[in-house]
């Protein structure tokens, strides 16, 4: 090997600098999207990396749900404080006002209300034209298709069938007044790339990640996490166990599944993530059904 | 378990490729071949696109259907063709792979450009069956003038030509005969048949008559070194850096992905169009400032002068640039709705620069069969041609065929805002 010569992930996190740095020079009102999960930490940690000496340039927008788990609060909020970001929390509270929940008004109408209608309601707001995100490409077919420069209209929307082609490292960042766009910087990364990465930078991520024996309901093939708060989830004849668990993914707490893993620290999670032989997003509810992400998408949900 | 070498994944190499093909020559069944036997799908992605919905396990390539694991979008599966560029990623031992998987659709070429304007190597789908098409010799054609060093010939469906060797080294010997006038340097043919398996990543009991290596086999032994770092240093400026804090009230650092070479601490720099010069004072990054940085690290670079750089800028060596013009001229494919027609005015991008440009002369349009020069006035969607234009202010930039990224640029609509042209500066 050349002594000129980057690794892979080197390689990947100089291409995501790159991305983060012309968003931040061609659009006049950017943020991130910050979601607490483990590639907004990758990509918090690149946007750090693209202007240091400098502070973050843009703020961070967690859209909440409310129905996130309390160990993500406290993460963000720790986490945020350290690092001297700004943060902007949002929520559809006329939605959560109404009670909207997954059980009993289906995960995709909840989905719809707090997370899209919250994150096109947030964007409007803060007058952003670019929203830097942290979806990969390998992580659902139709994201397979979404270019680094994703164009929304005015709704928020995306067309697939005519999506701007983009050529090298040259992105166009020009858009008519009302559109704005999404940005994935870390689109080229995969599962197994985030942990090595995370690993290798030491960077925080939630204590969620690591194995550890966590009440759970076992139903089916899912392992549902348990809490004194939410009795009302356990279903007739299932009852709460301490099994050696931790997540892959982290969304809501209704809708997210734990797995049994005994990996406790970073080594264990990039080796287990390595010889893995089903994806992250099987333990999100909301990817089930045939075009599920796709519509979520077109209707502008990241 | 075998035992994992945390430091054996650091000699992970990155390869970037591109599929491109004609409409049903068996692309998808090919990505979807690759992905199964590299292990880069997943075992409940594989389940969702089962033959037999009832069964409760995939035990082969065989129960699948390979091509609903790629086309992503519903219209895809629903028309059962390929509309947008998807991108794959699966890994060996010893490489990591990011796949561009183009659409071979005509309408859609402008995907295909997308999908291969970064590619280290091209795999160009064929089928047995009928040999080499237009599409294939449009999309070489493209491929060749995108650069792409290395291109690996796919003769796809060997299965119903009754693995005929004769049929094969038809192909082959057109496929040469075509890419030899291209300029083309390194060109595999591989026979296979995707849906079986043959010559994917396993050799199959068909073919003995071919000695060549399978497609999995070249794909992780072809060369991927490239000699970024011996051409002169070029780094555009995307952004000042002025953080403008208590500790730092006067820090003024250039940020950047270094395009090509290398440069250190202590070199002299020259700054275009402006022509200023300085010594490079800090090579900063977060981890730690560095002594020397190459392509394609992100960087921000300190001057020892306060010389006024700003984005769009480039940074090269003293001694190593050549002189500005207003003028260019380029291999273009032409990808917008309206025609690029003599005196329109665009906006170009170039590494970090948008100047306004005006056409200033359509040279030539190729034939992309005869690949023969022909006159002509405007080029429509999906033609290539060199074209000639005036811009309004001094360019530095370098030839393609010397740097992909200072020598490319992208042509952007000033009203629609849409890309609607890729250029390669001759």
């Amino acid at each position: 090997m050349s002594e000129h010569k980057l690794t892979q992930l080197k390689a990947l996190e100089a291409e995501s600098i790159h991305i983060i740095r012309e968003v931040v020079a061609e659009f006049r009102n950017p943020v991130m999207l910050y979601s607490v999960g483990k590639d907004s930490s990758v990509l918090v940690h690149l946007a750090r990396k693209a202007f240091y000496p400098a502070p973050l340039p843009f703020s961070l927008l967690h859209v909440d749900t409310g129905f996130k788990f309390k160990e993500m609060y406290d993460f963000r909020d720790a986490f945020c404080e350290e690092i001297g970001a700004d943060l902007i929390v949002r929520r559809n509270e006329s939605a959560i006002e109404k009670g909207m929940n997954p059980k009993e008004f289906g995960v995709a109408r909840c989905c719809g209300a707090l997370k899209t209608t919250g994150l096109l309601d947030a964007l409007e707001e803060g007058g952003y034209d670019a929203a830097f995100g942290g979806a990969r490409r390998d992580e659902e077919r139709s994201r397979a298709k979404e270019r680094v420069f994703s164009m929304r209209d005015e709704f928020g929307q995306w067309d697939p069938k005519n999506q701007r082609p983009e050529l090298w490292n040259i992105y166009n960042g020009r858009i008519h007044d009302g559109e704005s766009v999404r940005v994935f910087p870390i689109s080229n990364w995969t599962e197994m790339d985030i942990w090595s990465y995370i690993r290798e930078e030491e960077i925080p991520i939630v204590p969620l990640y690591f194995a550890k024996e966590r009440p759970m309901i076992e139903r089916g093939n899912m392992l549902i996490p348990y809490y004194e708060e939410n009795k009302g989830q356990l279903l007739e004849g299932e009852e709460p166990k301490m099994i050696m668990s931790r997540f892959r993914t982290l969304g809501c707490s209704p809708c997210t599944g734990a797995v049994r893993s005994d990996a406790s620290n970073m080594d264990e999670i990039v080796i287990e993530a390595a010889a893995a032989r089903r994806s992250e997003r099987e333990t999100r509810i909301i990817d089930h059904g045939s075009n599920s992400m796709e519509d979520k998408k077109k209707e502008g949900y990241f | 378990m075998t035992e994992f070498n945390f430091e054996l994944t650091k000699e992970i190499e990155l390869l970037r490729l591109v599929t491109v093909g004609s409409v049903d020559d068996g692309k998808s069944t090919l990505i979807g071949r690759l992905l199964v036997d590299t292990k880069g799908a997943f075992e409940d992605q594989l389940m969702a696109v089962r033959k037999k919905k009832r069964a409760d396990k995939v035990s082969s390539a065989a129960e699948i259907d390979l091509a609903m694991l790629t086309d992503g979008l519903a219209a895809e599966r629903e028309q059962g063709i390929t509309i947008d560029v998807a991108y794959r990623y699966f890994a060996t031992p010893k490489r990591k792979f990011i796949m561009a998987d183009c659409p071979g659709h005509e309408q859609y070429t402008r995907n295909m450009v997308t999908g291969s304007s970064t590619a280290n190597a091209a795999i160009i789908l064929i089928d047995a069956r009928h040999g080499v098409l237009a599409q294939t010799k449009r999309h070489t054609h493209i491929l060749g003038l995108l650069g792409i060093p290395h291109l690996i010939v796919a003769v796809n469906k060997m299965d119903l030509v009754d693995h005929d060797e004769a049929a094969y080294e038809k192909i082959k010997a057109d496929m040469a005969e075509y890419c030899a006038k291209q300029g083309v340097k390194d060109l595999i043919c591989i026979p296979m048949s995707a849906l079986t398996g043959d010559m994917v990543s396993v050799r199959g009991d068909n073919m003995d008559w071919y000695k060549g290596d399978t497609l999995l086999e070249t794909l992780e032994s072809m060369s991927v070194l490239d000699d970024l770092d011996e051409k002169p240093f070029r780094m555009p400026v995307q952004l000042l850096n002025r953080p403008q804090t208590a500790d730092l009230p006067d820090y003024r650092g250039f940020m950047g992905t270094i395009a090509s070479g290398t440069v250190k601490v202590g070199d002299e720099i020259v700054v275009k169009p402006s022509g200023k010069t300085s010594t490079v004072k800090e090579i900063v990054t977060f981890d730690g400032n560095l002594q020397e940085a190459f392509a394609p690290q992100s960087v921000t670079i300190t001057l020892n002068d306060e010389i006024d750089v700003s984005r769009g800028d480039m940074l090269m060596h003293a001694g190593q640039e050549d002189s500005d013009t207003k003028a260019l001229t380029a291999n273009v494919c032409w990808i917008g709705d309206e025609p690029l027609e003599n005196r329109n005015k665009y906006i170009i991008k170039h590494a970090t620069n948008q100047i306004k440009a005006m056409v200033s002369d359509i040279n030539f349009k190729t034939d992309i069969h005869t690949l023969a020069q022909d006159e002509a006035d405007e080029l429509a969607m999906n033609e290539i041609g060199s074209v000639s234009f005036k811009l309004q202010q001094p360019l530095h930039y370098d030839k393609y065929a010397d740097n992909r990224t200072t020598g490319s640029f992208i042509i952007i609509d000033s009203f629609t805002n849409n890309t609607v042209g890729a250029g390669m500066i001759v």
